[in-house]
């Protein structure tokens, strides 16, 4: 706790948030970067793990661990428990009907590449279109460009206004073609911190008898989803930007379709018969999680959302909202800076540019002032290129970041702003 | 601050300002363009080369302060300069902005860049503009890509 007191980052409790207990927490935080306490805001990109994440991890390993679903000595018994004990978690977390919806992957991205390819593979035809929005994530964007190479289908763009808000009397024109197959729809902008509607877009959706699928990477950390209030066909996100552990993702599907897909990839655990001749596949959800899972990372992430469930995802979003109103006033006031991304319904992040600066020197200034930022196209090129930028710098927000760091952020900027006058 | 101002350098935040050669060259006898994946940005060179001279050399594109004033301060050592000497020219400055070793002479105003050596992320950056006349060179038509 000494450490917290050197580097003066003074917490305040917001929302009922006890914040240096919270920030107590983060080993990684209590730090200093080029002389400098780190203020870590490229929480978008990853967030860091609390130790609750990196002590059941240690456990894991070094007291029980062994392969899942296949031993019948005790220590594979207890791997099995403790993986399948964290997808109940995560059925919980989303409030799915059943575990048996809830698919581990390796990422956001694999979870979207493995619908595009079961489903897509196995529904979408030459003719038939996939709607996905202009401010799409590369990973919602490329695997549908290869199904529709794959196909014969053709992508069609959702197009979003100025204030990065998706204009959805296009979105309803694009439905009524009569040849849409699926829906494909980021929940919050990593570019732009913009909140879909994506209930009332689902809802435009399903009156057509399209599916949706949901691009979580981003909200899950921010705002409580509810997958059968969405009633989504998918929901995916990582499990890496929500203080869980990198190489973990979850695909949420709805039953009934999972069941009529094919199987993403082969091999053991996802049979229940192999011959030569045919192999008869396993129950879901172990059909979709071929060969030996990340055991300990999935673990990982059962620690995470019980450590996020005891401060309350609401308490979280109001501290956050609360952060993005602070350092949006702020940002507003430095002359030459503008936020890209002024959506009514927004969350989590604040994207700009400078006059005259580029974000990477924006980027390289702030290090060596302790401010880890982003900059660059966030993996959202169509985005940059909407607003005609090659790059914008991105300061983004998790539960333990401080007022008093968002002055570190803005101090910093000044500086920027001083070395290139 | 201090060590940020060896960085910056006067030189590089007045190149980066008014960039040098900053046009098109509408019939080169060389043209080629270069991406930094990493964060996009894109610039085209264009050159002039008689009887193995550079006789004029130009950039256009958007990038940051590195990798604008590198590309600036480039197109000002090469105007001029045979062609022969630009593999030479390459290695020596990417020695000055990767390794802690002397400065070569001969770099002249280059040398401004040696202080992104501290910077192994911005490496890319200032070496952007010379991959692209490297490639210009070879008569490459795919954009170069600095990784
Ligand atoms: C909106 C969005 N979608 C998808 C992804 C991809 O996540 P991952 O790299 O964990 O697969 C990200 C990550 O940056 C994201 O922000």
């Amino acid at each position: 706790m000494s450490a917290l007191h050197a580097l003066s980052t003074a917490p305040v409790a917001h929302a009922g948030l006890d914040l240096a207990r919270i920030r107590a927490d983060f080993p990684i935080l209590r730090q200093r970067v080029h002389g400098k306490p780190l203020v870590y805001l490229d929480n978008a990109a990853s967030a860091q793990r609390p130790k609750a994440v990196i002590d059941a991890i240690s456990e894991c390993y070094s007291t029980y661990y062994a392969n899942i679903h296949r031993g019948v000595h005790l220590l594979s018994e207890r791997s099995t428990a403790a993986y399948e004990g964290a997808r109940e978690k995560v059925r919980a977390f989303l409030n799915a009907a059943s575990v048996q919806e809830i698919i581990f992957t390796r990422s956001t991205t694999e979870s979207i590449n493995l619908v595009a390819s079961s489903f897509g593979g196995s529904m979408v035809k030459a003719g038939d279109e996939i709607v996905i929005t202009g401010m799409e994530h590369h990973s919602n964007i490329v695997p549908w460009q290869l199904l529709c190479e794959r196909t014969g289908a053709t992508l069609k763009v959702v197009p979003f206004t100025d204030a990065g808000e998706l204009i959805l009397e296009e979105y309803e024109r694009l439905l009524d073609s009569g040849r849409v197959k699926l829906v494909a729809v980021v929940h919050l902008s990593n570019a732009l911190g913009t909140i879909n509607p994506v209930k009332f877009m689902i809802e435009l959706a399903h009156a057509r008898g399209i599916p949706v699928l949901v691009d979580g990477a981003q909200s899950v950390p921010h705002l409580a989803v509810d997958v059968r209030v969405l009633d989504c066909e998918f929901y995916a996100f990582s499990s890496h930007k929500l203080y869980g552990p990198s190489g973990v993702g979850v695909l949420y599907g709805k039953q009934a379709l999972l069941e009529a897909m094919p199987p993403y990839q082969g091999g053991g655990d996802m049979i229940r018969l192999v011959t030569f001749e045919k192999t008869e596949y396993a129950d879901l959800p172990n059909k979709f999680e071929a060969g030996t899972p990340n055991i300990a990372g999935v673990i990982g992430l059962g620690a995470a959302l019980d450590w996020l469930n005891a401060i309350g995802l609401d308490a979280v979003a109001a501290h956050e909202h609360e952060l993005l109103d602070y350092a949006t006033a702020l940002l507003q006031q430095i002359p030459g800076l503008s936020i890209m991304g002024t959506a009514r319904d927004k969350a989590a992040l604040a994207a700009f540019t400078l006059q005259g600066v580029h974000p990477h020197d924006i980027g390289t200034i702030l290090d060596r002032e302790g401010v880890a930022i982003r900059a660059g196209h966030h993996c959202a090129q169509p985005v940059m290129q909407r607003y005609g930028v090659p790059a914008t710098a991105r300061a983004s927000f998790a539960v333990y970041n401080t007022r008093d760091e968002v002055d570190a952020l803005v101090k910093a900027l000044w500086k920027v702003k001083e070395l290139f006058e | 601050m201090n060590d940020l101002r060896d960085l910056y350098q006067e030189v590089i935040l007045d190149h980066n300002k008014r960039p040098r050669n900053f046009r098109i060259i509408p019939q080169p006898t060389h043209k080629a363009d270069g991406v930094n994946p990493l964060c996009g940005d894109r610039i085209s060179v264009y050159l002039d080369i008689e009887d193995g001279v550079i006789r004029d050399i130009a950039f256009q594109g958007a990038g940051c302060a590195i990798s604008s004033a590198s590309a600036s301060l480039m197109t000002e050592a090469l105007k001029g300069k045979p062609v022969d000497e630009v593999e030479h020219l390459f290695e020596a400055f990417h020695n000055v902005v990767t390794s802690e070793c002397e400065c070569p002479r001969g770099l002249g105003k280059l040398s401004v860049l040696a202080g992104v050596r501290d910077y192994p992320s911005r490496v890319k950056c200032a070496t952007l503009a010379w991959h692209a006349v490297r490639a210009a060179l070879e008569k490459r038509k795919e954009p170069v890509a600095t990784e």
